[in-house]
């Protein structure tokens, strides 16, 4: 999955940190306003954040040098939204997002190999080569959505089946700022609230769907109460403990009550996509701003060495560490080659049996391959 | 005797009415006869019976019985965690379906009529038909997206659209159009059972009405292959291919002509996607003469995709005339009787395009 960085020593086991108070809507009890972490689970953490940042940055260069195509929505920024969440999940839960989805993916057990060989379009790639950076899956992770929205419903659907078969676990639906003005979301929390699914909705509020601010789009950007009956909190974005805490109370709600919904207030470093440089509706002073005080790895950093957990030192080494791994990483996806062209017309169909399909001319034809 | 009589007689007016307004359960005119709606109706709750994956989501489906009572009784059998009563968001509740089947289940998702998939069409193709080839073949999506489909009678234009070509023109999704009950019985099982998302495109005017259907259409584990076309008619002098409703129609044409000595073989598709060409390629090689037809609308149809395929193997040696279509006419559909008539191919035009491909009235001279 992901190494552990070896050589840190151990200097103190547990801390507690106090969190940002928490926004409340429609509920009679919050999340904590202290939490504790102990010393693993914050070296875990903060490596996984910064491979996902490492990973990212990765994608921009290879986007650049046109190994990858296409669409590339970046997460840099957003780690610790995934970070967070997953850290109160188990694999069991189940997650489906929309289209900044590589973080995801890799949060949810996908090896960076896989996902940068699937930016890339390789045999090696999550998808075998043929969804692209916006159709990744794994085993309780539903993608990676193209179409700004429908992620939702299909998340409250996963969320169906979850309480059909009387589980314990939660579907985690996440959308953006964006996204939060579709209607088919609210169609979503009606059917939720109505038959108690447990869902937990996720706004992630980087405020700014694509060019256009969330001021401009929505004509209320308090988006953890525009789910009206549906119960909702509002959580920094970029303090990994504070999402760990607010989802580890929402789905201790969702699992007995039935949805909520939680806006993680974030920010994206890029641009919508790479086609964007992101400075024509936002400063440049801003974005700076934002990775000099609010950065949820460098906090993050900040506060696992002032607990003692390691030194600067360790860090450094984890740093180092990352660093190698995710070119390690990089080599062996750019080492795989592209899928092999009778491929082409595999996968469309589950099918015990090969099928014909029409290629581009009358005289040459496709082959699906039976499902393996 | 008197009773016999009797009991005859509300057969008749039973038959006649559709059996729209019954209240009891499943009308079976046992053992030989059974309306298109209780085909459905048995086919659901027997696949619902023997796979608790199986359920049953859509508007009016519970309580109301369905608003033209295919799952009829299905709500007081299996109850409200099978059979769903949705609220009036289709695109939802058509993602929701798919997010279930993505996640293991298997539901069967209703559409009142295929008008208002168009509100859900995203989640269709975007989500269904597409996420197995996205994901490499890593997810599966065993969904039914069901209703009827097509013209009703005096709905007007907004609720008679025919969606088969819309539809079948996506790969990744299974669409199937059955005709006749045992059509119905065997598809829907068939559709329930396949892994891939398939499209069931019923149709309302043939809910109420009642074919004879063998022995072994009734057993449970009776399926009819999908992609595979069935020779209603067997004939030599022309092929006529078609799907749902319009096959009825066509095997009313050929009776006329019979009785003129001109024989066809009638072609019910039964599938849409997968398309049985090969089947009407036979058929075509040894009558030379095909004409397609349908209830939607002509351009970029289902008759479009038979004949351009026709045209492109080799029956195309055997045609001794040009393929043509009969369809619905080329307008939204009118609401007055006389205007409504003239919207939806009929009879006639059947035996008008069979005597004029067959020479049999000269080209020249107007209808």
């Amino acid at each position: 999955m992901f190494f552990q960085p070896l050589g840190i020593r151990t200097y103190s086991a547990e801390a507690t940190f106090p969190i940002k108070p928490i926004d409340t809507h429609k509920l009679e009890n919050s999340p904590a306003t202290e939490v504790q972490i102990n010393k693993d689970d914050a070296i875990s953490y903060y490596t996984k954040m910064q491979i996902i940042r490492r990973m990212e940055l990765k994608a921009d260069q290879l986007y650049k040098q046109k190994i990858i195509r296409g669409f590339c929505h970046l997460y840099d920024g957003q780690e610790a939204c995934c970070a967070g969440i997953e850290a109160s999940l188990t694999p069991k839960d189940d997650v489906i997002t929309a289209y900044r989805a590589h973080g995801w993916a890799f949060i949810r057990g996908v090896p960076v190999c896989n996902i940068l060989a699937e930016l890339f379009g390789r045999k090696l790639g999550c998808a075998k080569g043929k969804g692209g950076s916006m159709h990744m899956y794994s085993k309780n992770f539903y993608g990676g959505n193209g179409i700004v929205g429908a992620q939702v419903p299909l998340g409250a659907g996963i969320a169906f089946a979850h309480k059909y078969r009387n589980s314990d676990t939660v579907t985690v639906a996440c959308y953006g700022d964006g996204a939060a003005n579709q209607g088919q979301i609210f169609e979503s929390f009606n059917m939720s609230q109505l038959w108690k699914l447990p869902a937990i909705f996720v706004c992630e509020n980087n405020r700014y769907g694509m060019g256009t601010s969330v001021e401009r789009a929505s004509a209320s950007t308090d988006y953890f109460t525009r789910g009206d009956y549906i119960p909702g909190l509002r959580v920094d974005g970029m303090d990994v403990l504070a999402v760990r805490e607010a989802t580890r109370f929402a789905k201790e709600y969702a699992v007995k009550e039935g949805p909520i919904l939680m806006e993680l207030v974030t920010y994206r470093y890029h641009g919508h996509s790479m086609s964007d440089p992101g400075t024509s509706y936002r400063t440049r002073d801003e974005v700076k701003e934002i990775r000099k005080n609010l950065d949820p790895i460098m906090s993050f950093r900040d506060k696992i060495i002032s607990a003692g957990f390691v030194t600067k030192q360790d860090v450094a080494t984890i740093d180092a560490e990352v660093k190698q791994h995710v070119e390690n990483e990089t080599a062996k996806a750019l080492a795989s080659t592209e899928p092999d062209f009778d491929q082409i017309a595999s996968d469309i169909y589950v099918t015990d049996t090969p099928l014909s399909i029409r290629s581009c001319n009358i005289y040459n034809k496709l082959h699906h391959q039976p499902s393996v | 005797m008197a009773l016999i009589k009797c009991l005859n007689a509300s057969r008749g007016v039973l038959r006649s009415v559709g059996a729209r307004y019954l209240s009891a359960t499943s009308q079976k005119h046992a053992p030989t006869e059974m309306y298109v709606r209780d085909a459905l109706n048995s086919a659901m709750d027997e696949e619902m019976n023997r796979d608790d994956t199986v359920f049953l989501m859509g508007e009016e489906v519970a309580q109301y019985d369905g608003a033209y009572k295919v799952s009829r009784g299905l709500w007081r059998k299996y109850g409200d965690q099978r059979v769903i009563d949705t609220p009036i968001t289709e695109s939802g509740f058509a993602g929701m379906a798919v997010g279930a089947a993505m996640a293991g289940l298997r539901p069967i998702c209703e559409f009142m009529t295929f008008n208002f998939s168009m509100q859900a069409i995203d989640q269709v193709i975007n989500s269904a038909a597409k996420s197995h080839y996205m994901s490499g073949g890593m997810v599966t999506v065993p969904v039914v997206f069901r209703g009827p489909n097509g013209a009703a009678a005096g709905v007007a234009a907004q609720h008679s659209q025919c969606f088969a070509a819309w539809y079948g023109h996506c790969p990744g999704l299974k669409v199937v159009s059955p005709f006749n009950s045992e059509d119905c019985r065997g598809l829907l099982k068939a559709a329930i059972r396949d892994p891939n998302p398939v499209v069931f495109l019923e149709n309302e005017l043939m809910y109420g009405t009642a074919f004879p259907v063998s022995d072994e259409a009734m057993s449970e584990d009776f399926l009819i292959e999908i992609g595979k076309a069935k020779v209603e008619r067997v004939g030599k002098h022309v092929t006529l291919v078609s799907h749902s409703r319009p096959v009825g129609q066509c095997l009313e044409a050929a009776e006329q002509l019979a009785s003129e000595g001109i024989d066809c073989e009638v072609i019910n598709l039964r599938s849409i996607r997968p398309l049985d060409i090969e089947t009407v390629q036979q058929s075509v090689m040894k009558t030379n003469h095909l004409i397609s037809v349908e209830g939607g609308w002509p351009m970029f149809g289902i008759g479009s995709e038979v004949c351009a395929q026709i045209m492109e193997g080799p029956a195309f040696d055997y045609l001794d005339a040009p393929a043509i279509r009969v369809t619905g006419a080329d307008i939204p559909m009118p609401y007055a009787q006389v205007l409504e008539d003239g919207a939806l191919p009929g009879v006639k035009d059947i035996i008008l395009s069979v005597k004029k491909t067959l020479h049999i009235q000269p080209i020249t001279e107007s209808a």
